[in-house]
C-alpha cells in the first residue's frame, strides 16, 4: 500500500527540528532512517499528519569518545556504527549486536537513535543500551534532559520521550576491558528476521570468580528485559559451566515470553536458557581481550 | 496537494520533478522517471526487490520518500550495464543461470555490486550474507551465489 498524505518539514539544525516538533505536537513523527516508520506508514498502521525529516541535521551524525564515554549522535547510521573502530573499542557488545539488525541495505539507512526511539521489543540495540547502562540525551524547545536506558523503554513501541522531544545522543559509560567479557547472541527464523530471542551479556571475572554480570533479553517481553535474579546467581561463583547453567535456568524461569506464529512461549524460554549459557561461555572466553 | 521539488541524478542523468511528499522513491523511479527496471514487491522493506544504490549504498527504495533523495545520486539496474555492453555481473548471471523469472535480478545485481565494490574477493558465505536481504523464489540462491562468485573472478580480469 501507499502512505496517507502528510506535510513534510526538513530542518537543517537541531533547533529547527525542535521548533517544528513544538509547533506540531503529537501530530508529527520524527523521520530518521525510516526503516520501521515508512514500512508502518505504507501499511497504514501509522498516519502522521506531519513528518519532521532530520536526515539533513548533520550535527546529529557523529561517533566520539570523551574520557572513555562513547557518544553516538542519534542520526548515526547503523552501518557506520557497525564498522566504527571507536564503537568496537568502547562498546564491542554494540558492534556485535548491530550485525543482527535486519540486512545491510536497512542498516545503511537505519539510525542508532531511530532504532532506540522506535523501541521495538525484539530489537537488539535497546538490550545493549540497558546492558551497558547507557543514557539518552533528549532535547526539546524547552531544554534538555538525560534518561537512563532502563527508564527510557516503557513498553511495546513506547518510550519516555514526549511528543515535542528529540533523542539527540546515546552515551555509553566507559568500558574497562580488563577482566570483562561480552556477548550478543540471537536466534531468528531466518537471517535478519525479527528476533525470537536475543541476549546481551556482560561478565566481569577476577581470579576465576564472577564479580558482576548483566543479562538483558530482547524478544521476551514488551521491552528489553533485564533479569537481575540470574545475574545475582553468578556473583561470587566460580565462572564455569555449572554457574552458567544455573543462571540460564533461572533466567528461563523468570522471563514470561509470548507465543505467536513463529514460536511458542516454551520454545522462547528454551532459547533463553540455551543462549544464556552460550553467551556467558563466550563472554568468559573474551574476558580481558579487547575485541573478538 | 502540497508538492515539493526534487532534483536527483539517476544513472548519471539529472532529473527535476515536483512530487507529493508521500511519493515513495520506488514509485518515483518507476512512474515519474519511467525506469521500470527497479521492481516493487512487498512495499514494506521485507523482500528487497526495490533495492537501489543511493550515493553508492544499497537502500530499499520503498522505505524512502522521493523528496528525501533530493540532491542524491542514484544507481538503478539500468545504470549497471546495457544489453550491448553488459556489466561483468550481468555477464556472470547470464553464464551461471543466476536468474529464472528475473523478478529479483535487478535487486540482486545492485546488491552484489555494493558487495564487490567493498570486497573484490568475497567468500561464498560473504556472498550469501550480502544477498540475504533479497528474496528469490526461483533459484534456491545457489546459482546466484555462483554468479556473484564468477563475477568477482571476471572483475579481477579472470575468465
Amino acid at each position: 500500500m501507499k502512505p496517507a498524505p502528510f506535510s513534510y518539514v526538513r530542518p537543517m539544525t537541531v533547533e529547527e527540528a525542535l521548533f517544528a516538533l513544538a509547533q506540531q505536537g503529537d501530530e508529527a513523527k520524527v523521520l530518521a532512517g525510516g526503516q520501521s516508520l515508512i514500512a508502518m506508514m505504507n501499511l497504514r498502521l501509522l498516519k502522521p499528519r506531519c513528518l519532521v525529516d532530520i536526515n539533513r541535521v548533520a550535527a546529529l551524525d557523529y561517533i566520539r569518545q570523551d574520557n572513555g564515554t562513547l557518544a553516538i549522535g542519534a542520526l548515526t547510521r547503523q552501518s557506520a556504527a557497525e564498522t566504527s573502530p571507536l564503537v568496537l573499542q568502547h562498546c564491542p557488545l554494540m558492534t556485535e549486536a548491530i550485525q543482527y539488525i535486519a540486512h545491510r541495505p536497512i542498516r545503511n539507512r537505519g539510525t542508532v537513535g531511530g532504532n532506540l526511539a522506535h523501541a521495538d521489543p525484539t530489537s537488539e540495540l535497546p538490550a545493549v543500551a540497558v546492558a551497558t547502562d547507557a543514557t539518552f540525551v533528549v532535547r526539546s524547545a524547552n531544554g534538555q534532559r538525560t534518561i537512563l536506558a532502563a527508564d527510557f523503554f516503557v513498553g511495546h513501541l513506547t518510550t519516555a520521550l514526549r511528543p515535542d522531544e528529540l533523542l539527540t545522543e546515546v552515551r555509553v559509560p566507559p568500558w574497562r576491558p580488563a577482566g570483562q567479557g561480552w556477548s550478543f547472541m540471537e536466534v531468528s527464523p531466518r537471517k535478519g528476521d525479527y528476533a525470537l530471542v536475543g541476549v546481551a551479556a556482560t561478565l566481569q571475572v577476577k581470579d576465576g570468580a564472577c564479580q558482576a554480570a548483566r543479562l538483558v533479553y530482547n524478544g521476551v517481553a514488551g521491552r528489553a528485559q533485564r533479569v537481575p535474579e540470574a545475574e545475582r546467581a553468578l556473583v561470587g561463583r566460580h565462572a564455569d559451566e555449572a554457574a552458567f547453567r544455573e543462571a540460564a535456568s533461572i533466567a528461563s524461569q523468570r522471563v514470561d515470553p509470548h507465543s505467536d506464529f513463529h514460536a511458542t512461549a516454551a520454545y522462547r524460554r528454551d532459547l533463553v536458557n540455551t543462549l544464556t549459557r552460550r553467551a556467558l561461555a563466550q563472554a568468559l572466553a573474551r574476558c580481558g581481550k579487547r575485541s573478538a | 496537494m502540497e508538492q515539493e521539488k526534487v532534483t536527483v541524478t539517476v544513472n548519471g542523468l539529472r532529473y527535476e520533478r515536483l512530487v507529493e511528499p508521500r511519493r515513495l522513491l520506488c514509485d518515483f523511479i518507476r512512474q515519474d522517471l519511467g525506469l521500470s527496471g527497479t521492481h516493487v514487491g512487498c512495499e514494506h522493506g521485507v523482500c528487497g526487490m526495490c533495492t537501489v544504490l543511493v550515493n553508492g549504498q544499497t537502500a530499499r527504495s520503498c522505505l524512502m520518500f522521493a523528496v528525501q533523495a533530493d540532491g542524491a545520486s542514484i544507481t538503478t539496474v539500468e545504470g549497471v550495464g546495457t544489453p550491448s555492453k553488459m556489466h561483468p555481473l550481468q555477464q556472470a548471471f547470464w553464464e551461471k543461470h543466476g536468474l529464472q523469472c528475473g523478478f529479483c535480478t535487478p535487486a540482486m545485481l545492485v546488491t552484489a555490486l555494493e558487495l564487490l565494490n567493498h570486497n573484490p574477493t568475497p567468500s561464498r558465505d560473504e556472498i550469501r550474507e550480502a544477498i540475504s536481504s533479497n528474496l528469490c523464489r526461483c533459484t534456491g540462491y545457489q546459482t546466484i551465489v555462483d554468479s556473484v562468485e564468477h563475477a568477482a573472478t571476471l572483475m579481477r580480469g579472470g575468465v
